[in-house]
């Protein structure tokens, strides 16, 4: 597919001279409306044939999103669902930030949560001025109009939105719109609402960055250090040259890798394939899997940081009282996010500066870094987001990594020749960015009544953020937050909790992966929770209602999920099944695993979900989001790892770092809790439950604890 | 080298490397990117076409082996079956990411031509090989039955 490198077309004017009327914020924080020269930061364009356009500021990786977005302007609107689109916002952090951070970014399972507001007051707006424009051109009043399905009718006059337009732009709108409160939603909540991205993605024309094509462009891959922190020394084009449509191969300036630059794709790849480089290793990352997990073991047995106002010695002495304690340790691999589009982008020159072609997750960190990389300003970077063909975080790294190496090529060429940088699947499983290795330590004291008395938990894992333009933001005393979390801010009442953790230390990049630090933290406090009830002969769900205190808001919530997926799954006491709960991204998460054993191989029949996340915006795209996580979580802790001899990675592609498949999919049952409260996220709270409920239940059968994951290195073959 | 290619029903003439994956010659050379590329190795069907009727991964058939063969990529697809498989990918919302769905649609199109009423087994054998990260399996499955089940009536 071609993609016109003409403006994007809400920019044109159409022949009557008020093309649209556009909707959004001014550079005063005001809600503002008229034409799109006058109005910037449009989040809503509606044009004369009455079609809507919600511009989304977040991008769209699968998670539903682009139609969470336009829900809460259409809803807002009384706009009907079948004449709205979506478009993705242009780079702009001023006008486009994610407001819990203050910069253009889609992660964390935000995109609802900090756009509610923002953008059901801005479909509320051109509501309140297309009627004020009716109530004009009518001669009525505006308390006789009323708005539904994208026509305003006041007793026998009716028209469209398109109709009032041309008097719609020359009105003020007050800046506060009135809001429906959430009995007259007629949209939010509603479970039949199609995806606003079913159709392009189910007869092929949806855009990805893959599939774009500028006239001229120059296709290029990378050859990149075997090790992590390797330097290119010298290398040899010698038998890529008899590569057809080979152009030439160049260093990069930054001695990462050479780029193999062809008429096409696939020769790119062959003549990548091709090179032949000589590395300095000597600031590598050379060690292999067993030296690593040594390290982490080291690391933990001694912790660099407390992290909690409790120390070790407080939590020590009261487990010196204890007539029982529990130990455990769990260890965690890398892992690889492999999503279905490797990743790639397009850069191509403007009269102005560049623009990128990419499934953008982080545009301002793109435009920040790659502007420095190309001597631009930040604005001089535009960005054409594109559907993403997955994330799950490796969009978004805080170096704009594959950004940056695209950036650099289109340097290298002169700067004057389209670009589309591509990565293999394999240089996407051997690239890093990895969730890192973790290994968590905990000792648990009881007394005889089997009430916990004190919890020292230890935690080695590498810093992701530490060293990257965001370390301000996540590391405070030393402590980088998404090594902890999930653990140090559990909501169970565990008295005399103490959490220790030391940095793991490596040039190789890590990276949040779906999930970030409650992807181990998560596992190991629901399979301490379970050891904890069995050790006192405890239900494993009363247990956990008993950790938890009605006063405290959060933890109520949580004692709703636990109840419902209880409730939900027919839990009694004694049962075989495997049982977790866990709070991430303002998300409450509670599961139930069904899980079939036969000796050492395992059948995860199905997870029942029960999640809290405030007013369910798109009912149906948080049951899918529950699916997801739980397949996510469920492929990684079966059976994927990535390991390393001599500092290289051992696998490259999926048949050794093999994804979930339909055979292993669970059933999976999905309740939301009723809830009056702000939305927030669901890409992400499915993934933790998952993987503790599924081990929980292999050892409520088997009385095999798994505290290494994947389950295959404890000796457990899913079938 | 000059190959004749009859994709979706019409002939279409391009230049290729011998050798060149037939899922290149689409994307690059005739634009059909609703095929897509993920892994290369035929690990993932996220490139599958069908070749004379049957899903075939495109990134491992060289394009040489195809130029005397009907191919259909998702662009091309039509009739009452393909019709049916992709409502019902719409009426259930399967599409997550949506990167992979080209290449489950076309499996799940051939499995419904050779077999309108497939049993969950029947599903799983013949969508195994097709990769979907966003794992949008559970209704994947309850699509091929929903299109299955709308065949019949």
């Amino acid at each position: 597919m071609s993609v016109q490198i003409s403006r994007r077309s809400f920019l044109k004017t159409g022949a009557a001279g008020v093309a649209a009327l556009v909707v959004g914020i001014d550079a005063r924080g005001a809600l503002a409306a008229g034409h799109q020269e006058t109005v910037v930061n449009p989040f809503v364009r509606i044009d004369r044939d009455g079609t809507v356009t919600v511009i989304a500021k977040h991008f769209e990786m699968g998670q539903g999103t682009s139609t969470g977005l336009t829900t809460l302007v259409a809803e807002e609107l009384d706009a009907d669902w079948n004449h709205v689109k979506v478009e993705f916002a242009p780079a702009d952090q001023d006008k486009y930030k994610n407001l819990f951070w203050g910069v253009q970014s889609t992660g964390g399972s935000t995109a609802i949560a900090n756009s509610f507001m923002q953008y059901r007051k801005a479909g509320a707006a051109a509501r309140e001025l297309l009627v004020q424009a009716a109530a004009q051109k009518w001669g009525v009043g505006e308390e006789d109009i009323v708005v539904s399905n994208g026509i305003l009718t006041a007793g026998s006059k009716q028209g469209h939105f398109g109709d009032f337009i041309a008097e719609a732009v020359k009105l003020t709108p007050s800046g506060e719109p009135e809001l429906k409160s959430p009995d007259q939603f007629k949209l939010i909540g509603k479970l039949e609402l199609p995806r606003k991205d079913s159709v392009s993605k189910t007869d092929g024309s949806a855009v990805f960055a893959m599939d774009v094509k500028l006239p001229g462009m120059v296709y290029a891959a990378i050859l990149r250090s075997p090790r992590f922190g390797g330097t290119l020394t010298s290398f040899d084009a010698g038998s890529a040259q008899n590569v057809a449509g080979f152009i030439d191969a160049k260093a990069l300036p930054n001695q990462a890798g050479v780029v193999a630059f062809a008429k096409n794709t696939w020769a790119a790849l062959q003549a990548r394939n091709a090179l032949s480089a000589e590395w300095d290793f000597s600031k590598a990352e050379s060690r292999s899997t067993s030296e690593m997990i040594d390290a982490h073991r080291e690391l933990a047995a001694s912790p660099e940081y407390n992290v909690r106002e409790t120390g070790r010695d407080e939590a020590q002495s009261a487990i010196g009282k204890a007539s029982k304690t529990i130990e455990a340790e769990f260890l965690f691999p890398f892992l690889a996010h492999a999503p279905m589009e490797p990743l790639n982008c397009v850069i191509e020159p403007t009269e102005n500066g560049v623009r990128f072609h990419d499934g953008c997750q982080g545009p301002s960190t793109v435009q920040f870094v790659a502007s420095h990389v190309l001597g631009l300003k930040p604005e001089q970077i535009e960005i054409n987001t594109v559907y993403a063909g997955g994330s799950f975080g490796r969009r978004g790294t805080p170096t704009a990594d594959y950004q940056v190496e695209a950036a650099l090529a289109f340097a290298l060429l002169g700067k004057k020749t389209p670009v589309k940088l591509v990565w293999s699947r394999e240089d996407d499983i051997r690239g890093g960015y990895y969730r890192p290795m973790a290994l968590h330590k905990a000792q648990i004291g009881l007394d005889d009544d089997g009430n916990i008395l004190g919890w020292d938990h230890q935690i080695a894992t590498k810093s992701i953020t530490k060293g990257t333009p965001i370390e301000s933001l996540t590391v405070k005393d030393g402590v980088d937050h998404l090594s902890v979390e999930g653990a140090e801010d559990t909501l169970y009442n565990l008295p005399n909790l103490a959490v220790g953790l030391s940095d793991f230390k490596s040039v190789m990049p890590t990276l949040w992966w779906r999930s970030v630090g409650h992807t181990h933290s998560g596992f190991v406090m629901e399979s301490l929770i379970d050891m904890v009830a069995h050790e006192t002969g405890k239900d494993p769900v009363e247990l956990r209602l008993s950790l938890l205190d009605h006063g405290d808001a959060r933890q109520k919530r949580m004692t709703g999920v636990i109840e419902a997926v209880r409730d939900l799954a027919g839990w009694k006491k004694g049962d075989k099944r495997g049982f977790a709960a866990h709070f991430s991204f303002n998300t409450w998460v509670a599961a139930v695993a069904d899980v079939a054993v036969f000796g050492k191989r395992f059948h995860v029949n199905k997870l029942y979900i029960a999640v809290d996340c405030g007013i369910a915006v798109n009912p149906d795209v948080i049951r899918a989001q529950m699916e997801g996580g739980v397949g996510f979580a469920l492929g990684a802790v079966m059976r994927n790892e990535i390991t390393f001899k001599n500092g290289e990675v051992i696998q490259s592609n999926f048949p050794e770092y093999q994804p979930l498949r339909m055979t292993d999919m669970p059933e999976v049952e999905v309740t939301i809790v009723t809830s009056t409260e702000s939305p927030s996220g669901v890409g992400e709270p499915g993934v933790p439950p998952t993987g503790p409920a599924v081990a929980n239940a292999i050892f409520a059968q088997t009385g095999d604890r798994i505290t290494e994951l994947p389950m295959t290195r404890a000796g457990y073959q899913p079938v | 080298m000059r190959y004749q290619l009859n994709v979706n029903g019409s002939t279409r003439e391009v230049d290729a490397e011998p050798g060149t994956p037939l899922l290149w010659v689409l994307r690059d050379e005739l634009g059909l990117t609703g095929t897509k590329y993920s892994c290369g190795v035929a690990s993932c069907g996220a490139c599958t076409v069908h070749l004379d009727g049957a899903p075939i991964r495109s990134c491992s058939l060289p394009v040489d082996s195809a130029s005397a063969k009907s191919i259909m990529t998702i662009e091309g697809i039509n009739g009452p079956i393909a019709d049916a498989v992709q409502q019902a990918w719409r009426d259930r919302d399967v599409v997550q990411c949506g990167y992979c769905q080209s290449g489950q649609i076309m499996a799940a199109v051939g499995l419904l031509e050779g077999n309108p009423s497939p049993n969950d087994a029947e599903i799983d054998t013949a969508m195994a090989g097709i990769v979907c990260r966003c794992a949008t399996y559970v209704r994947v499955r309850d699509a091929i039955k929903l299109a299955s089940r709308n065949l019949e009536v």
